[in-house]
């Protein structure tokens, strides 16, 4: 092209120019452009967000060690033990969380060596799901906080089809998931309607839905005309039938379910939706600059609603595996484990990208299968764990610091 | 203060921005730095006010050489900048902001803003300024926060004042005004620069002229020479500042407006019935000053305002009360006035950019999938078509100039089969080689028949492009006139006044 010599002084002065004059528009523009800024960091960002955080919880190994601090005391007197139990410690520590989330080298027959694997995929698929989810609504502009809420009305609505409906497997199954996936939608759904139509924000509409969604479940688990198990006192409903259980993918010595492949599929498709499909497209437009989008006769409105109808179909995959895969004896209120909102985590750490919510969702698969087994050998807390992954939040979410810590070069021309 | 800058050079990454530019500035002189959109002219001045370090090349103020880690520096060695975009706190005072950055406190750091206020009177009366030191800047007129900005500067005793593209955001009036005050600051024996693309006020004010292309020095002109030379020296090659065109070949009434009313969501009524007509072929130009209801009417035609009334005909057919996404599909192409808000998506591609409002169906959708080939073969074509400079159509939008993301804007719009043109502002902050390109693409438009809708606060674009002029004033037309109608006419008009000789 016969104007590439004359682009560079361009491009540059022009960043100067912008830096200095975000021409956004009006009010919504600085919670979004922050959001912008979380969402679509680079990936080098996120990767060092983790080594950071494990570098902090190493730390935190080291500190809570009884030898480390024993050894502390005579720290001048003799150096060396002091750094053998730190280093002991930290090793142990990590190299635990490998063996309880990758492979386990302690023992004999390969399938119990790769037991720990199949694990962390366990974990991972609602993690991924639900990350998917909340990354879908970051694209369209939305904080989609309402993870749990959407969870639990997912796995209500699967538990009961799984319980109270007889049919051949072929049929009951996805009969289920497709319950679980469309109670979610609508829970989303709500959100993103009354944000189209009122202009309420999602953030506090799904935080809210989050608490009407608990005590709505909780109400239904314990009524015996409505969830609760038959004869049962406790707030849990009947155990999902076996026709709409998710068959074990590598046999029954595993406890690695169908629903790590459906989230594998979620990921295809949502890769799909955002990468080749119109929708996707608007989606994105509606999510980079709403005004644009409205100008170029795209229905923001409509936008928001279908993005959080997606949205919540997503984690409501998450709630199915839950209740018909990884819990089946019956719906508690805490079958969400948490997931609703590490899948924000998921989704932040994978950048809103299905690929990155995939690996970031098998990190964190991997953080929780490892935690228990750290804390089974080593007599680490699990919460050391937590600890890490919210490292892994502060770090993203700020990323000055992390260019501060690893020297790198500030953004060009600030 | 005599202020040399000697064979700058900065660069970013294999980027030449700066390439051994040198630059001098005597006290009482008025020094333009001429130079298009992305010549490289801001980023000298962020080398001068220590914003970056310059990779090579010395900063010479009165003979010492001076090393800025920062502004702080800059402004402590006596240099002012006057940056296009203010740097103000809007709900703070004239004297808060004047004393940002620079507070005078007393016992136990207690602000001494009486100090302030008196120094902002002061250089407001010593100038001439009349600003008052207890108004709030977010309630003052743009004009009045820029003096606002040079008062901040003078106030840190600046000798040296540096005005970015000052008059960019400006009403003609207001441009005279600040021509004024740097004639006064000039004779107070300052030294300083004045960085723009507009010719005419270079020559208006500037005792020198230094010209700058693609990150160099092109040369010194004569404040003397003509505006055209200026152009090609700023350009690069001879630039045509009148847009050529015939006679417009005139068709039907294609595009009807009747009594069209606007209000706002607080009942506020923004177009207060106004009625004309545009025949195919025709370009009509809306004149007036900045917010008497033109972007209300271009919205309104876009069906992006909620509260209209009346009617909007385009070849018969009724537009008022349709999506936007129907009045585009009825062939309506929009060039809105502030295409970093709503004409281009920032975080998208140029290719992205270009299919915005064609999302739906073909060329580039068919059942729900992008037709990504065919997006990028249209989105390279385009490229060369438009004359985009940009690396490649992969480039994102926000990342390119003021005219390249025009050109973008404008090819998107000129590419669909059009039965209106709307454009509004069409070379708002264009450097001049752009604007000459996007206003022969709007009269080649006018000259296939189709109608076009200029709305323009520059007279020179309004009278370079229309065959007819509208002009409107608070929501209301004021009198439609032919194209070639004097400027002073159409100034009185802007204010309100109807010339006996004009028929509404």
């Amino acid at each position: 092209m016969s104007g590439t010599d004359k682009t560079p002084p361009t491009e540059t002065e022009d960043k100067a120019t912008e830096d200095r004059a975000p021409e956004a528009p009006e009010a919504p523009s600085r919670s979004h452009s922050l959001l912008r800024e979380i969402a679509s960091g680079n990936a080098l960002a996120g990767v060092l967000a983790v080594v950071l955080a494990v570098a902090v919880g190493s730390l935190m190994i080291a500190l809570t060690d009884e030898e480390v601090r024993e050894t502390a005391s005579y720290v001048f007197a003799r150096p060396a033990d002091f750094f053998n139990a730190l280093w002991d410690a930290i090793w142990g520590a990590y190299t635990a969380l490998f063996r309880g989330a990758v492979y386990n080298d302690r023992v004999d027959d390969f399938a119990t060596q790769i037991r720990p694997l199949t694990e962390t995929l366990k974990f991972a698929a609602p993690l991924i799901a639900a990350g998917l989810g909340v990354g879908l609504a970051f694209r369209a502009g939305m904080f989609n906080i309402g993870g749990r809420g959407q969870m639990l009305l997912a796995g209500a609505a699967a538990g009961w089809v799984a319980a109270n409906v007889d049919l051949p497997t072929v049929v009951h199954l996805p009969l289920a998931i497709i319950a679980g996936m469309v109670a979610g939608a609508l829970w989303a759904g709500i959100a993103g309607v009354l944000k189209a139509r009122t202009g309420a924000h999602e953030v506090i509409v799904t935080i809210m839905l989050n608490y009407v969604g608990f005590y709505l479940v909780f109400f239904a688990l314990s009524r015996q005309s409505l969830l609760q198990a038959p004869g049962s006192g406790n707030p849990k409903s009947a155990p999902a039938a076996e026709t709409a259980v998710m068959p074990k993918i590598l046999g029954d010595r595993f406890n690695l379910h169908l629903g790590f492949l459906l989230a594998l599929v979620a990921v295809a498709i949502v890769w799909w939706l955002l990468n080749r499909a119109t929708l996707g497209y608007r989606i994105r437009a509606v999510g980079e600059n709403p005004h644009a989008a409205r100008a170029a006769g795209i229905d923001v409105g409509r936008t928001y609603v279908v993005v959080m109808l997606i949205a919540g179909a997503l984690v409501g995959l998450a709630g199915t595996n839950q209740v018909l895969g990884t819990v089946t004896s019956g719906v508690t209120v805490d079958l969400d484990a948490g997931i609703g909102f590490d899948a924000i985590t998921v989704a932040l750490l994978g950048r809103s990208r299905p690929l990155g919510i995939l690996l970031a969702g098998l990190l964190f698969g991997a953080f929780k299968a490892g935690g228990f087994a750290m804390q089974a050998s080593e007599g680490i807390p699990v919460d050391i764990v937590l600890v890490v992954q919210s490292l892994i939040v502060l770090f993203i979410a700020a990323p000055p610091l992390v260019r501060a810590i690893f020297r790198l070069p500030a953004k060009e021309a600030k | 203060m005599k202020l040399v800058l000697r064979n700058i050079t900065k660069r970013f990454g294999s980027l030449v921005a700066n390439d051994r530019i040198s630059l001098e500035v005597a006290p009482g002189e008025v020094h333009c730095l001429l130079g298009e959109n992305g010549a490289g002219k801001s980023t000298l001045m962020n080398v001068l006010y220590g914003l970056y370090k310059a990779d090579e090349g010395e900063i010479e103020l009165d003979g010492k050489v001076q090393h800025f880690t920062g502004p702080g520096d800059a402004m402590a060695a006596g240099i002012g900048m006057v940056h296009q975009h203010f740097m103000l706190i809007p709900v703070f005072t004239v004297a808060e902001n004047v004393m940002l950055g620079n507070e005078s406190t007393g016992f136990a750091g207690t602000l001494d803003i009486d100090a302030a206020r008196e120094r902002v009177r002061e250089i407001s009366e010593r100038f001439g300024f009349h600003v008052d030191p207890d108004a709030l800047v977010e309630e003052l007129p743009v004009g009045v926060q820029q003096r606002v900005e040079i008062i901040k500067a003078l106030s840190r005793d600046a000798e040296v004042l540096v005005f970015d593209e000052p008059t960019a955001v400006l009403t003609p009036q207001e441009t005279d005004e600040l021509m004024e005050i740097m004639r006064q600051l000039k004779e107070a024996g300052k030294a300083i620069v004045f960085i723009t693309h507009k010719l005419r006020e270079v020559r208006e004010v500037a005792d020198r002229i230094t010209v700058i292309r693609l990150g160099k020095v092109v040369g010194e002109a004569d404040p003397k020479a003509s505006n055209a030379e200026l152009a090609s020296m700023m350009v690069g090659r001879p630039v045509e500042l009148v847009v050529h065109k015939d006679a417009p070949q005139l068709g039907e009434d294609a595009f009807v407006v009747k009594d069209l009313r606007v209000r706002d969501a607080l009942g506020h009524v923004h177009l207060d019935g106004i009625s004309f007509t545009i025949k195919a072929g025709e370009v009509l130009c809306v004149a007036g000053v900045q917010g008497n209801g033109q972007t209300e009417l271009t919205e309104a035609i876009l069906g992006l305002q909620e509260h209209v009334e009346g009617s909007v005909t385009l070849d018969g057919k009724e537009l008022v009360g349709r999506s936007v996404r129907q009045v585009l599909d009825a062939g309506v192409g929009f060039i809105p006035e502030d295409r970093q808000a709503d004409g281009l998506v920032g975080g998208f591609t140029i290719a992205e950019n270009l299919m915005l409002n064609r999302s739906f169906r073909s060329p580039f959708a068919r059942r729900g999938s992008l037709r990504i080939a065919e997006l990028d073969e249209f989105a390279k074509t385009k490229l060369e078509e438009y004359d985009v400079r940009a690396p490649d159509i992969y480039t994102h939008a926000g990342k390119l100039s003021g005219g390249n993301q025009q050109k973008v804007v404008v090819a998107r719009e000129l590419s669909r089969d059009l039965r209106l043109l709307v454009a509004a502002q069409p070379t708002r902050g264009v450097d001049v080689g752009s604007i000459e390109f996007i206003h022969k693409q709007v009269i080649a438009t006018r000259d296939s028949g189709v109608p076009v809708l200029v709305v323009s606060t520059e007279l020179d674009e309004v009278v370079a492009l229309a065959d007819r002029i509208m002009v409107l004033y608070r929501g209301q037309v004021v009198g439609i006139v032919p194209g070639d109608t004097p400027r002073e006419t159409l100034g009185l008009m802007m204010t309100g006044e109807r010339p006996k000789d004009v028929v509404a």
